[in-house]
C-alpha cells in the first residue's frame, strides 16, 4: 500500500500538467504519452519475477479500475500473470480480467486454458473459482467451452461447485440466449439437487432463464418448501418469490368461499361502490359454485414452512414471506405478518420506505391487520419527509369510525410541523378521512376552515383545495364556507388555491348570488397578472355567471373574454374563443348555444379522494414494479388463481424407498419436521438426479434410532452433533416416512421414549391399533348410536380414556377421524397434529371390563366354534371410511370380511357399505385414482350407477396391502364430488387362517426359531382365564385359525400372510397363576412384533 | 440482479465503482444527482429511482451514498439489505465506513465486493467467511506484510462456504474461552406537551461477542422470556426450540454479532426514566424569546442516567441563542437551527438546566409552535424492560468440564439501555 499515495500524486501531477497542455481532447496523444509512460513502469513491475512487485502493480491497477480510470492497455501484461502462483496476484488478475475481457476478446482467450485446467483440479474450491471466472468473461467465442464446463460442474460431486454452476447459468444465458434449451436441461437437473447450498442459486438461475417453465418446479416443489428454512437468506428471498407465483398457478384461492357477510360489513362503510360491485360479482360467482374449499396440503405446506422466516433478521426475507402470505394465505391467517412488518419499521430509513409502501397497499385491502399497530405508524419529528408522508398514507388507510378521533388529534399536531410538504400531505389526508368517514366530515371541514386563517399560505392553499373537494359533496349546506373562501381571493396567492376558489364560486354561484359577480369583477381587474391555471378558471367563472346572471355580469364577461383573446398562452386563447361561441348567441353559433347551460352547469360528480396505493396489489408486493407502480423489465406477472385446481399429483415424487406411503401421508409427515436442521430439511422428496456417492454408501444405514420428528430437544442436539451425517439421518427420515401412523402425537411420544429401533415403534403403533379394534366389536352393538359421531374428530388422538359408553362411539369415530380429520387438520392451526389415520384409542383400559363383557355376549355363538379355516367366524368390525358429515350425507363404512377375495388370493377383501343419507340420488359411485404405493394393488369395486336417498349399498373391493399396515389411499367419487379416503388394515387382517396339524405346527415352528421368534410374557386378567375367552380374543385380534393342541394349557393358532404367504404361528402357554407366555414365530418380524402387541392388548382386556 | 455499484460522497464525487456484469457508464449517476438536488436533504433522496434503462437503488450510510444499478425486476429490499450488509462489512473491516477508509483500502474493498456478489447475486455475506478469504487489515499485519511480502488474501480456502453452518468458521481456537452478551434496549416514546406518553415501546438487541473454541452449542435462557413480544433472529438460532421452550439455542458465529433483536410489547407500561420541564416562549414584537429547560430523572431503580444529550430543531426564524447551562455544554448551529445540549450525567441533587434568550430574525413572524425536544440518554446496568438472563449452557465441546463453568459465570450481561425520547 505504501506506493499507492505516491501513485496518486504522480497521477495528480500528470493530469494537472496534462490538462492545460493537451487541452480539450482527452484522446490526444499527449495524455496518452503520459499514460503510456505511467503504465510503462507498471508493465515493468508486472513483468518482473518478484511477486511483491507484481502485487504492487496489480494493486495500483485495481485502484485505477475502482476509480473508473481506463487501464485496458495493460491487458497483455496483466493476462500473462493469470497463472501466477501468488494467490492475491491471481485474484487481482481475475478482477482485471473480468473487467476488461469484454473489450479485449482476443487477448482474453489467452487465459482460457488456465481456467480449463482449473476446472479439473481435485480441490473443489479451485474448480469452483475457475468456473466462476471463466463464466464471468463475457467473450462469445467461449460459449461452447462455458456450456461444457457448466454441464460438467452441474454433476460435480461438490455442492459448492454445483452452486457455482448454477450461478454461471444466467451469465451464459445473458451472453448467448440461444443456449436456452441446453441451459434449461442443466437447470432441471440442478433443481433436483437436494442440498441447501444449491437451491437458492438454481432458483435464481431459473428465474432469469426460464421463469415461464413452471412445470420444472412441480417435482421439486415439496423439496424446496422443506429446504427453505436452511437455505441462505438471499436464496430464500428468491425461492419464496418464485413459489408465490407457482402457488398462484397451482392452487385454488383460499378466500373464494369467504362469506359474503363478512366481506360486506367491512366494505359497506368505506369501500367504494365500484369495489363492492366487483366483489359482489365475484361472490355471486363463487356462490354459484359453492364447493367447500379444501386447501391443498401442498399449499398449506408452503404457508407453514415459510412462517418461521418472518423471524429472519433479513428484511428482504421478511418482506418476501409477508408478500407470500398476503397473496396466498386465507384471510384469517394473513394477520401474522403485521407484527413482523411493523418490526421492520425500526430498521434503516430505506427499509422503512419500502416496507411502508407495501404496508400502504396492504392496509387498503386488509385494514384490520394493521389496526392494532396504529401507534407504530405515528410520525416522529425526526423521520425524513418521504417516510412521514408514507406513514400518513398508512394512517389514513387505517382510519375508521372507532379510531378516527385519535387519528385526527394526531393529524392536528402534524399540521403544526415545520415541514411544509408534510403539512400539505396531512391536510390532504384529513380530506380523505373526511370523505371516507361520513361521521367526521363536518368536524374535518370545520377544522380545515379554521386552517384558512393560518398564517402559512401553503397551509391555506392546501386547505382550500381540499375544502373544494369536500364541498363538492354537499354544497348546499355550506354557502357560508364558500363566502368565507371568496373573501380569501384578496389575500391568497397560491395559484392552485385561487383556481379552486374561483371554480367553487362559479360552480355554486346560485348559493352566493351577490358575491360571485363581485369576485369576477376583482379578478377581471387582475386578470393579466394571474397564472394560467387561474386565468382559465376566471374564464369559467365568467361563463357560468353569464349563463346564470347575465344582467350583472355580461360586460364583465365580455371584458374577460377580450383579455383572454389576446393572452400569450394559446390554451387560454382557445378557451376564450370556444366559450364565446358557446355562450354568446350569434347567428353562427347554431344549436350548441341552447345547450350551453346544460354543458356548464351540469351536476359534476364529486371527486373520489382515494389512496394512490389502491389497486397496486396487482403487482406482486415487495417487487420493484410494485414500488414504482409500473412494470419493471423482467417482471413476472402474478397470475390469478385458477378456477379449477390443476392436478395436484404432478408434485408427487416417486422414489422407491418411499413407496409405502402415499403422497398425502408424506406431506403430513414432512409438515412436522423440526426447524433448523439440514438433515431434516433435506429429507424432502429426494429424488436427486445425481445421487451423491456418499449418500449411496450410507444407503444401508439401518432404520435405527428414534429420530422422531416431534421429539424436540434431544433430537436436535443430536442433529447438531451429526450435521455431517445428514445423509445418514436422511435415511432414517425416509424410514420414518414409511410409517404414516407416526402422526399421532401420542404415538410419536411413545416412539421417542421407547428405546429405539423401528420394530419397537411399530409395536407401539400396533398396540394402538389393537386397542381400537378391541372396542370395535362391542361398539358395533351400539351401532344405532350415531349421535356421538359429531363429537369431534380429533378425539381419537386424545385417547378416549373413559367409559364404555364412549367406547361405543369409538366404533364410528376412528375411521371418521381418518376421513374427515385430514381436511380439518389441514385447515387448522399449525400445532394441530392430525389424528392418526388408524383408530388408536390408546389407553382405554378403564373401559375394558365393560367392553369385554359385552364382547362376550355378542360373540358367544360364533366363538364357540373356534375351528379352523373359518374365515367368516369372527366378529366383523366396521370402520368408518367416510363420515356422513365429511361426505356431505354420504356415509361409507368398511369392514374386513375375512373372506378370501374372489379373483385374487393375495388381496384382502374389504367390504364397503355405502349409505346415502342425502335427499338426492347419488350417481356414479366409484373408486378413482387409486394411488397405491409400490406393490400395493387395489381392485376397485364395480361402479354403483345410482344410490337412492336413504338406500345402502354394499360392495367388496380387494386390496393387496403387501403385508404392511400402510394405508391404501384412493378417491371415492360421486357424480359431483370426490373424497379422499384411506383404508388402513390392522395387522391381524393381513393374514388368512391355515389348517395345520400339531406336528406340522411343531415342525414349522422349529424352522422359525431365533430371529423369527418373539416371546412375550403377559398376565391374563381374571376374565380371560377361560379357554373360550382366550381363543375368542385371539381370533378377534387376528384372522388366524386354531391348531389342535395336546396340552390343555396351550393354545396354538396358525395363519399365512395374505400376500407373501409367510406362516405366522402363535402359541399361547398358560403358566401358573395368571401368567402366560405368548410366542409368535414368523419370518415377517415386523408383523410378528405388531401382532404380539395386538394380542397382548386383546388379552389384557 | 445487482449490476454495478457506485460509491458517492456528499459532495457528489464518485469515488469507487464496481461492475459485476458489463460496465455501466458513470453517467447513469446523473439521474441520481438530479434526484438528490430535488430532495430537501440527504435523507429524502428516494431510495429507488427509475431511469430510462436502469433502476437505481441507493442507501445513505455514514455520509456515503451506495448507489446500485439494477436492470431487471428485483425485490428492492433485497438490494437495500445487501447494500447495508456491504456497509456493515466495511465497518467490520476498517472500523469505520468512511470515504477515507474505503479509499485507503481500495484493494481490499474491491476484493470484498468481488467475493460478496457473483454476477449480481450475493455469494458470501457472512463476515466469518469473508474474513477467511480476505483478512482484515491491521497495523501489525501491514508491517509484517511489507517485510515478508505476504498478503491479506488468505491462502487457505474458505471452508466455511462449504459447511452447513456458514456463519462459523472451522478450527477456532482460543486460550481464554469467553462469551459476552450485551443487552441494549432503547425506549422510543412520543410524549405530548402535557407530559403524558402518547406512544412508547422498547426495542432491544442482544449483541454477543463469542470467543469459544471448536463448535460450541450454546443455549441461553431468560428468566422472563414472555416479555419478548416480537423477535428476529440471527440465522444460527434454532427457531423450533424458541417456539417450544423459549430458549435460544445456537451454534454461535465467531466474534461479534447480533444474536437477536426484539420488541417488548407496548402493552406493558413503559416507565420513562427522565422527565423534562420546559418553558419556551416567543414574544410577539420584540423579536426575542425565552428558553428554559430542565431535565430530571424519574424512578430508575437507583441507576444513574448518563450520556444525556438533548437536541432541538428550532424554528427557522431563530437567529441565535444566548443560553447558560448549569451543566454540560451546548451548541447552536445557526445554519441548520439545531440546538444540541450535551448534559452528561444527571445527579438528582442538582438538576441540569439550560436557560436564556432566543434571538429571532427581526420582522419575521413569531414562530407559532414550540419545537420538539429530542432527548437521548443511557442507563448502565439496567435493562429497562426488566429482561433478565437466566443461564447459559454449552454443549458439544470437549473443554466443557474445564472451562464451561468459567464462562457460565462469565456469561456476563452488560445491560445498558440506550434510549431516546421524543417530546413533541
Amino acid at each position: 500500500m505504501a506506493a499507492s499515495p505516491a501513485y496518486g500524486e504522480e497521477k495528480g501531477g500528470s493530469s494537472s500538467l496534462g490538462e492545460p497542455e493537451y487541452g480539450h481532447d482527452p484522446a490526444s496523444g499527449g495524455i496518452f504519452s503520459s499514460d503510456y509512460k505511467r503504465h510503462d513502469d507498471l508493465k515493468e513491475m508486472l513483468d518482473s519475477n518478484k511477486d511483491s512487485l507484481k502485487l504492487e502493480a496489480m494493486k495500483r491497477i485495481v485502484a485505477m479500475i475502482a476509480r473508473g480510470k481506463n487501464a485496458s492497455d495493460l491487458f497483455p501484461a496483466v493476462v500473462k500473470n493469470v497463472a501466477c502462483k501468488n494467490i492475491e496476484v491471481k485474484k487481482l488478475v481475475y478482477v482485471y480480467l473480468v473487467r476488461y475481457a469484454e473489450e479485449q476478446q482476443d487477448l482474453a482467450l489467452l487465459s482460457i486454458s488456465t481456467f480449463q485446467r482449473g476446472l479439473k483440479d481435485p480441490n473443489q474450491l479451485i474448480r469452483a473459482s475457475a468456473l466462476r471466472v471463466l463464466s464471468s468473461i463475457r467473450v462469445p467465442i467461449i460459449v461452447p467451452i462455458m456450456m461444457l464446463a457448466i454441464k460438467e460442474a452441474a454433476s460435480d460431486m461438490s455442492p459448492y461447485v454445483r452452486k457455482t454452476a448454477a450461478h454461471a447459468i444466467p451469465k451464459l444465458y445473458s451472453l448467448d440466449s440461444d443456449q436456452k434449451d441446453q441451459l434449461i436441461e442443466v437447470i432441471e437437473k440442478l433443481l433436483a439437487d437436494k442440498t441447501t447450498l444449491v437451491a437458492g442459486s438454481v432458483v435464481m438461475a431459473f428465474e432469469e432463464v426460464c421463469p415461464e417453465r413452471i412445470d420444472l418446479i412441480h417435482k421439486n416443489y415439496r423439496k424446496l418448501c422443506n429446504l427453505l428454512i436452511d437455505v441462505e437468506e438471499w436464496g430464500q428471498v428468491v425461492i419464496i418469490n418464485m413459489l408465490t407465483r407457482y402457488a398462484r398457478t397451482q392452487f385454488l384461492s383460499p378466500n373464494q368461499n369467504e362469506s359474503l357477510l363478512e366481506e360486506n360489513t367491512e366494505k359497506a362503510f368505506y369501500g367504494s361502490e365500484e369495489e363492492d360491485a366487483k366483489d359482489a360479482k365475484a361472490e355471486a360467482a363463487s356462490l354459484a359454485k359453492r364447493k367447500p374449499y379444501v386447501m391443498d396440503p401442498d399449499h398449506r405446506l408452503l404457508l407453514r414452512n415459510t412462517k418461521p422466516l418472518l423471524q429472519s433478521r433479513n428484511a428482504a426475507v421478511v418482506m418476501a414471506v409477508a408478500q407470500l402470505y398476503f397473496h396466498l394465505a386465507p384471510k384469517a391467517e394473513v394477520g401474522v405478518i403485521a407484527k413482523a412488518l411493523v418490526r421492520l419499521l425500526r430498521s434503516h430509513s430505506e427499509v422503512q420506505y419500502v416496507v411502508l409502501q407495501n404496508v400502504a397497499t396492504m392496509s387498503i385491502k386488509r385494514r384490520g391487520m394493521f389496526e392494532p399497530y396504529l401507534k407504530s405508524f405515528y410520525i416522529r419529528s425526526t423521520d425524513p419527509t418521504q417516510i412521514k408522508i408514507l406513514k400518513l398514507e398508512v394512517l389514513t388507510n387505517l382510519a375508521n369510525e372507532t379510531n378516527i378521533s385519535t387519528i385526527l388529534r394526531e393529524f392536528q399536531t402534524y399540521i403544526r410541523s415545520m415541514d411544509k410538504d408534510f403539512v400539505a400531505a396531512t391536510i390532504q389526508a384529513i380530506g380523505r378521512c373526511a370523505t371516507n368517514i361520513g361521521k367526521v366530515r363536518d368536524t374535518c371541514l370545520n377544522g380545515l376552515v379554521q386552517l384558512l386563517s393560518n398564517r402559512d399560505e401553503l397551509v391555506v392553499a392546501e386547505s382550500v383545495v381540499v375544502i373544494k373537494k369536500l364541498l363538492q359533496m354537499q354544497p348546499a349546506q355550506h354557502s357560508e364556507i364558500i363566502k368565507h373562501m371568496a373573501k380569501l381571493t384578496d389575500n391568497i396567492q397560491v395559484p392552485m388555491a385561487r383556481a379552486s376558489i374561483l371554480w367553487l364560486i362559479g360552480e355554486y354561484c346560485e348559493h352566493v348570488p351577490k358575491i360571485a359577480p363581485d369576485v369576477l369583477r376583482k379578478m377581471a381587474k387582475s386578470f393579466t397578472n394571474e397564472e394560467d391555471i387561474v386565468k382559465l378558471q376566471v374564464i369559467n367563472l365568467a361563463a357560468k355567471l353569464y349563463l346564470t346572471n347575465s344582467k350583472q355580469s355580461k360586460l364583465l364577461t365580455q371584458y374577460v373574454l377580450n383579455l383572454a383573446k389576446y393572452d400569450q398562452n394559446y390554451d387560454i386563447r382557445d378557451r376564450a374563443r370556444f366559450i364565446r361561441q358557446l355562450i354568446v348567441p350569434t347567428e353562427k353559433s347554431g344549436a350548441l348555444n341552447k345547450y350551453a347551460k346544460k354543458l356548464f352547469l351540469a351536476q359534476k360528480p364529486a371527486p373520489i379522494l382515494e389512496s394512490s396505493f389502491k389497486d397496486r396489489d396487482h403487482f406482486q408486493l415487495g417487487s420493484l414494479s410494485h414500488l414504482l407502480n409500473a412494470k419493471a423489465v423482467g417482471y413476472q406477472e402474478l397470475p390469478d388463481w385458477p378456477d379449477e385446481a390443476p392436478d395436484p399429483s404432478v408434485r408427487n415424487v416417486e422414489v422407491p424407498e418411499w413407496t409405502k406411503c402415499t403422497s398425502r401421508e408424506k406431506r403430513k409427515e414432512k409438515v412436522e419436521k423440526p426447524f433448523y436442521s439440514d438433515s431434516e430439511g433435506e429429507s424432502g422428496p429426494t429424488e436427486s438426479a445425481d445421487s451423491e456417492p456418499e449418500s449411496g454408501s450410507e444407503e444401508h444405514s439401518s432404520s435405527s434410532s428414534s429420530g422422531s420428528s416431534s421429539s424436540d430437544t434431544e433430537e436436535e442436539e443430536e442433529e447438531e452433533d451429526s450435521r455431517e451425517q445428514s445423509e445418514d439421518k436422511e435415511e432414517e427420515e425416509e424410514e420414518e416416512e414409511k410409517r404414516p401412523k407416526r402422526k399421532d402425537k401420542d404415538g410419536s411420544r411413545k416412539a421417542v421414549s421407547g428405546s429405539a429401533g423401528s420394530p419397537s415403534e411399530e409395536e407401539e403403533e400396533e398396540e394402538g391399533a389393537k386397542k381400537g379394534k378391541k372396542k370395535a366389536p362391542q361398539g358395533r352393538k351400539g351401532h344405532a348410536e350415531t349421535s356421538s359421531e359429531e363429537a369431534s374428530t380429533s378425539e381419537s388422538s386424545s385417547s378416549g380414556s373413559d367409559s364404555g359408553s364412549e367406547a361405543e362411539a369409538k366404533q364410528r369415530k376412528p375411521p371418521s377421524s381418518k376421513a374427515s380429520s385430514k381436511e380439518i387438520s389441514l385447515l387448522d392451526l399449525d400445532d394441530f397434529t392430525p389424528p392418526p389415520p388408524q383408530p388408536i384409542p390408546s389407553s382405554s383400559i378403564i373401559s375394558t371390563s365393560l367392553v369385554t363383557d359385552l364382547e362376550g355376549l355378542t360373540l358367544t355363538d360364533t366363538s364357540l366354534t373356534p375351528t379352523l379355516l373359518s374365515p367368516a367366524f369372527s366378529a366383523v368390525k366396521t370402520y368408518e371410511l367416510l363420515h356422513r358429515m365429511a361426505g356431505e350425507g354420504l356415509a361409507v363404512e368398511y369392514c374386513f370380511s375375512r373372506r378370501p377375495f374372489p379373483g385374487d388370493p393375495h388381496m384382502v377383501a374389504v367390504q364397503i357399505q355405502i349409505s346415502n343419507n342425502t335427499d338426492t340420488e347419488v350417481k356414479n359411485l366409484r373408486v378413482n385414482e387409486p394411488k397405491p404405493l409400490s406393490g400395493m394393488r387395489i381392485q376397485e369395486f364395480p361402479e354403483i350407477e345410482r344410490l337412492a336417498p336413504g338406500d345402502t349399498a354394499s360392495v367388496v373391493m380387494g386390496i393387496d396391502f403387501c403385508d404392511s399396515t400402510q394405508a391404501a389411499n384412493f378417491q371415492l367419487c360421486t357424480h359431483t364430488r370426490q373424497f379422499y379416503v384411506s383404508i388402513q388394515p390392522p395387522v391381524g387382517e393381513l393374514m388368512a387362517p391355515v389348517f395345520m396339524s400339531e406336528n406340522e405346527f411343531k415342525k414349522e415352528q422349529g424352522k422359525l426359531m431365533g430371529m423369527s421368534e418373539i416371546t412375550e410374557k403377559l398376565m391374563l386378567p381374571e376374565k380371560c382365564q377361560s379357554d373360550h375367552t382366550i381363543v375368542q380374543q385371539v381370533t378377534s385380534a387376528a384372522n388366524v385359525g386354531r391348531v389342535p393342541c395336546g396340552a390343555s394349557n396351550e393354545y396354538r393358532f396358525a395363519a399365512k400372510t395374505v400376500t407373501s404367504g409367510s406362516l405366522v404361528l402363535i402359541t399361547l402357554e398358560r403358566r401358573e397363576g395368571s401368567t402366560a407366555q405368548l410366542t409368535i414365530n414368523s419370518e415377517k418380524m415386523v408383523i410378528g412384533t405388531m401382532l404380539v402387541k395386538d394380542i397382548i392388548q386383546a388379552l389384557a382386556q | 440482479m445487482i449490476h454495478s455499484l457506485f460509491l458517492i460522497n456528499c459532495s457528489g464525487d464518485i469515488f469507487l465503482e464496481k461492475h459485476w456484469k458489463s460496465v455501466v457508464s458513470q453517467s447513469v449517476c446523473d439521474y441520481f444527482f438530479e434526484a438528490q438536488e430535488k430532495a430537501i436533504d440527504v435523507e429524502n433522496v428516494p431510495p429507488v429511482i427509475s431511469t430510462p434503462h436502469h433502476y437505481l437503488i441507493s442507501i445513505y450510510r455514514d455520509k456515503i451514498f451506495f448507489v446500485s444499478v439494477i436492470q431487471t425486476e428485483v425485490p428492492p429490499l433485497f438490494v437495500i439489505e445487501f447494500l447495508h450488509r456491504v456497509a456493515d462489512t466495511f465497518q467490520d473491516y476498517f472500523g469505520e465506513c468512511s470515504e477515507t477508509a474505503i479509499k485507503d483500502n481500495v484493494v481490499i474493498v474491491y476484493e470484498l465486493l468481488e467475493e460478496m456478489l457473483d454476477n449480481g447475486f450475493p455469494l458470501a455475506t457472512e463476515s466469518n467467511i469473508l474474513k477467511e478469504l480476505i483478512k482484515p487489515p491491521t497495523i501489525l499485519r501491514s508491517v509484517v506484510n511489507s517485510i515478508t511480502g505476504s498478503s491479506n488474501v488468505g491462502d487457505t480456502l474458505p471452508t466455511g462456504q462449504l459447511s452447513n453452518i456458514p456463519w462459523r468458521r472451522a478450527g477456532v481456537k482460543y486460550t481464554n474461552n469467553e462469551a459476552y452478551f450485551d443487552v441494549i434496549e432503547e425506549i422510543d416514546a412520543i410524549i405530548d406537551k402535557s407530559g403524558s406518553t402518547v406512544f412508547a415501546e422498547i426495542q432491544g438487541v442482544i449483541d454477543s461477542c463469542i470467543k469459544l473454541s471448536g463448535m460450541p452449542d450454546l443455549s441461553l435462557s431468560f428468566m422472563n422470556p414472555r416479555l419478548l413480544d416480537d423477535v428476529s433472529f440471527h440465522p444460527c438460532i434454532r427457531f423450533k426450540r424458541w417456539e417450544s421452550e423459549r430458549v435460544l439455542s445456537f451454534i454461535p458465529p465467531d466474534g461479534n454479532f447480533r444474536l437477536i433483536s426484539y420488541r417488548v410489547s407496548s402493552q406493558n407500561l413503559v416507565a420513562i426514566p427522565v422527565y423534562v420541564k420546559h418553558m419556551i416562549s416567543f414574544k410577539e414584537n420584540t423579536s426575542s424569546g425565552r428558553f428554559d429547560v430542565t431535565i430530571g430523572p424519574k424512578q430508575n431503580m437507583g441507576k444513574t442516567v448518563e450520556g444525556v444529550v438533548m437536541t432541538v430543531h428550532m424554528p427557522k426564524a431563530v437567529l441565535n441563542m444566548n443560553l447558560t447551562a448549569t451543566q454540560g455544554s451546548y451548541t447552536f448551529d445557526p445554519v441548520t437551527k439545531v440546538l444540541t445540549w450535551d448534559v452528561g450525567k444527571i445527579t438528582p441533587q442538582k438538576l441540569p438546566n439550560l436557560k436564556g434568550i432566543v434571538n429571532l430574525q427581526s420582522g419575521a413572524p413569531k414562530p407559532e409552535e414550540n419545537p420538539s425536544l429530542n432527548i437521548q440518554f443511557k442507563i448502565q446496568q439496567l435493562a429497562i424492560s426488566g429482561l433478565k438472563v437466566n443461564r447459559l449452557d454449552m454443549y458439544g465441546e470437549k473443554y466443557k468440564p474445564f472451562k464451561g463453568s468459567s464462562f457460565v459465570s462469565d456469561g456476563e450481561q452488560e445491560p445498558k439501555s440506550l434510549s431516546s425520547q421524543n417530546f413533541t
